[in-house]
């Protein structure tokens, strides 16, 4: 069966910088805006964006996001002839081994992907946080005749250092892509979304994976090699949010960006809404003595206490007394009473006891709570403070 | 539960609920912030794994088929059994049958195909958690023909006068059922029944004309049958007026009812994506149920919202009902009000009701 496009979901990454919110389950899995995981962006992005073939790669503990995903219903990717498949590595015949690189995930998926011979590959990952109608990108790739358009978004020329930036011509062709420059040339970040012909990336897959000193990745050796081959790539520049959330910091970011009074990612959108998994809570109790100020609360929540610029995810309890300021509380967290929590992501599943305080009021550090353990090991201390 | 096979009579079931049974029936009634009243009946059912499950309906079932679907969110898209919703779309001309006895004789092949041997028959007014499986055990070790489920209400409310109510002896035995009013053995329209046992009934009540099998079978026929009862304790619910609705939504902001309800098993009900609620800088929500998707800038007080409401700055509800993807504009005024979907408020607009008897506002309208 013929298709326009088939995007491959890179979600294979373990994202070390997340520290303890990785530790059992991939980055595409972790939680996001007070009920999505990161993968509903890119998934949600390509359904509306008429992409009903995805592969998505795994590879790092990837129960979690294979039970997730599931059939792809919840995004509408349960498809006759094509939907969402998840695709781990697999033994061969030539042995076995871990996908080594982005590029080294695709080419090992050729076979899946040719049996829908299609004229184009989408090329996402699972870290980033934007909504994109990828039909526009495919337009502009279209009008270029372009081998490989990668989306980039404009960045300052501090924050330029820290991304893969892309050197362009007055008509959007690249002529170089440097990782991290030192001295950028320009501001144009890849924002990790490529979009090839399909018989142009074939062939370099196949070439740089007979290369002994390839790293296997998209961007330090497929988009090189294409450029030293005289391809035609162009930048293709997005408008709008994106952010990567590949830190705690970011992603605390990319959460507050949330609580805005205009935010830039608008989510309750009607036309481009985000698909997830859902919980099947009831509706929140706000209690008598509540106080809420610029927070999100999901469904199943039940608030006694004050909670001030946060995200709630569904099904966290809020104590008599307690005070969460500046926080993300992760599903299912138990808040007891008098709990202070400034600064903070809780993870899924937590008991936090009566009295116990996290965070500071002046601390820029934030903090993050991953197990019991953890918390215990912090609270010492606060209850000190604050049991009477 | 392969057993159990699940019937929700709709028949029975006027339309009383004024503005909000306009266009609807009751069973599609919305409540509780995201639910309508036929998933409290249908999760019971699912929750005891029953997975055959026929629907019964007359009269306003657009919205309900609407909602319901092909039965995805209660898992009951199968591909043996599942969700049947069955409007009156017969058109048999030796067919004599009359009264809610139609549904069962025009729909012979749903009884037959089914593989449970027992039916739980219910109605949707009654909200309960009554857990079906307790029911079926009862009834099987009892031996009875059929065990009906009752509440044995704490205290009698105006909602109560229209229930059947029934006389239970030391042996769980149905004794009675009537309609005294001083009477608190509230029937919960709930029973369990071999099914050919009540195909056989209702094959009898067809032959001699009658029109209502719980009346005509059951009721009448005390004195020839075994009726046992099942005593249920847990959260109950009679809404069958406009201020029964009121007063059972308003009840739910009580704690204790509200964890009674939604405790334990899952309830379930179609799914929207909906983001979770943004409450703004200038929110003051209090003492209120409030599902997702909503935008509060404004006050909230002993209020339920359904998903994606908008509520604007300087904006004060208070004691009211608001459906889904109400608008209130800025600076309006509303207490003891229902709104039904869609309801758009012009800023700075009072409406009020009265505790015991609510205003209610018609879907989709603008004021």
């Amino acid at each position: 069966m013929k298709k326009e496009v088939v995007a491959m979901l890179l979600a294979g990454g373990q994202g070390k910088r997340l520290k303890g919110l990785t530790k059992s389950l991939a980055k595409p899995a972790v939680y996001f805006g007070g009920t999505y995981r990161i993968i509903d962006f890119p998934l949600s992005n390509c359904t509306h964006s008429g992409i009903d073939t995805v592969g998505v790669l795994t590879q790092y503990e990837p129960l979690v996001l294979h039970s997730y995903i599931g059939v792809g219903s919840d995004w509408d990717l349960d498809r006759r002839g094509g939907g969402v498949f998840v695709l781990p590595p697999h033994e061969r015949e030539n042995g076995s081994s871990w996908y080594q690189g982005t590029a080294d995930a695709i080419y090992r998926n050729l076979n899946f992907i040719e049996q829908f011979n299609p004229e184009h590959v989408l090329v996402l990952s699972g870290d980033h946080i934007y909504k994109m109608d990828y039909n526009e990108m495919l337009r502009f790739h279209k009008e270029k005749d372009a081998d490989c358009t990668i989306s980039v978004i404009d960045v300052t020329v501090e924050e330029a250092t820290r991304f893969g930036i892309l050197n362009t011509n007055d008509d959007l062709s690249i002529y170089e892509f440097e990782e991290k420059p030192k001295q950028p040339k320009s501001t144009l970040a890849s924002m990790g979304i490529y979009l090839f012909k399909w018989d142009v990336l074939r062939r370099h897959l196949i070439e740089d994976e007979n290369k002994a000193s390839s790293s296997f990745d998209f961007g330090k050796d497929i988009i090189p090699l294409m450029l030293e081959n005289s391809m035609k790539l162009y930048a293709y520049p997005f408008k709008g949010y994106w952010k990567d959330v590949g830190t705690i910091q970011s992603l605390w970011e990319a959460n507050m960006d949330l609580l805005c009074d205009e935010p830039k990612l608008k989510l309750n959108d009607p036309s481009w809404r985000i698909y997830t998994r859902s919980p099947n809570q009831p509706a929140e109790f706000i209690a008598p003595g509540a106080k809420l100020n610029n927070c999100m609360i999901n469904e199943g929540c039940v608030v006694h206490g004050e909670v001030i610029h946060s995200i709630l995810f569904y099904g966290v309890e809020v104590g008599e007394g307690s005070v969460i300021k500046d926080s993300i509380i992760h599903p299912k967290v138990k808040i007891g009473r008098n709990v202070r929590i400034n600064k903070a992501i809780i993870n899924e599943n937590i008991v936090i006891e009566d009295g116990t305080v996290i965070g500071s009021d002046s601390g820029d550090e934030i903090v993050l709570v991953n197990s019991e353990e953890d918390y215990a090991a912090r609270s010492g201390r606060g209850r000190e403070v604050t049991n009477p | 539960m392969k057993e159990l096979i699940g019937v929700i009579n709709l028949d029975d079931e006027l339309d009383q609920l004024n503005e909000l049974t306009y266009f609807r029936c009751g069973a599609a009634v919305p409540f509780a912030g995201r639910y309508r009243l036929i998933d409290f009946i249908l999760s019971n059912m699912t929750n005891a794994g029953i997975v055959d499950i026929a629907l019964f309906v007359r009269r306003k079932y657009r919205s309900l088929m609407d909602h319901l679907g092909e039965g995805k969110s209660w898992d009951l898209d199968r591909n043996h059994g599942g969700l049947f919703i069955l409007p009156p779309d017969w058109n048999d001309p030796t067919d004599t049958s009359l009264g809610d006895l139609q549904h069962v004789h025009n729909n012979m092949d749903f009884f037959h195909r089914s593989s449970g041997s027992h039916m739980v028959h219910s109605g949707s007014r009654h909200i309960s958690k009554v857990d079906l499986r307790e029911v079926y055990k009862q009834h099987i070790s009892s031996g009875n023909d059929v065990t009906l489920v009752y509440k044995k209400v704490e205290e009698l409310r105006p909602e109560h006068e229209a229930c059947l109510r029934i006389d239970v002896d030391e042996q769980g035995q149905v004794t009675d059922i009537h309609k005294e009013l001083d009477h608190s053995n509230i029937y919960i329209e709930m029973f369990i029944i071999d099914k050919y046992k009540y195909l056989e009934l209702v094959k009898d009540c067809i032959a001699h004309g009658k029109n209502q099998f719980f009346r005509d079978a059951i009721q009448e026929n005390r004195d020839r049958l075994k009726i046992g009862a099942y005593a249920y304790d847990g959260y109950h619910a009679v809404i069958n007026s406009v201020e029964s609705y009121f007063a059972n939504s308003m009840d739910l902001l009580n704690r204790e009812n509200y964890t009674e309800l939604f405790r334990d098993q899952p309830i379930s009900t179609k799914i929207k994506y909906e983001v979770p609620t943004r409450y703004t800088e200038n929110a003051e929500v209090k003492n209120s149920l409030v599902a997702n998707g909503c935008t509060i800038a404004g006050q909230v007080e002993n209020s339920i919202l359904f998903r994606g409401v908008q509520i604007g700055k300087g904006a004060r509800i208070s004691n009211s009902i608001l459906m889904q993807k109400c608008v209130i504009e800025d600076n309006a005024v509303i207490e003891n009000v229902i709104m039904d979907k869609d309801v758009h408020l012009s800023r700075g607009v009072t409406l009020m009701g009265d505790t015991r008897k609510p205003f209610v506002i018609a879907k989709s309208s603008q004021i």
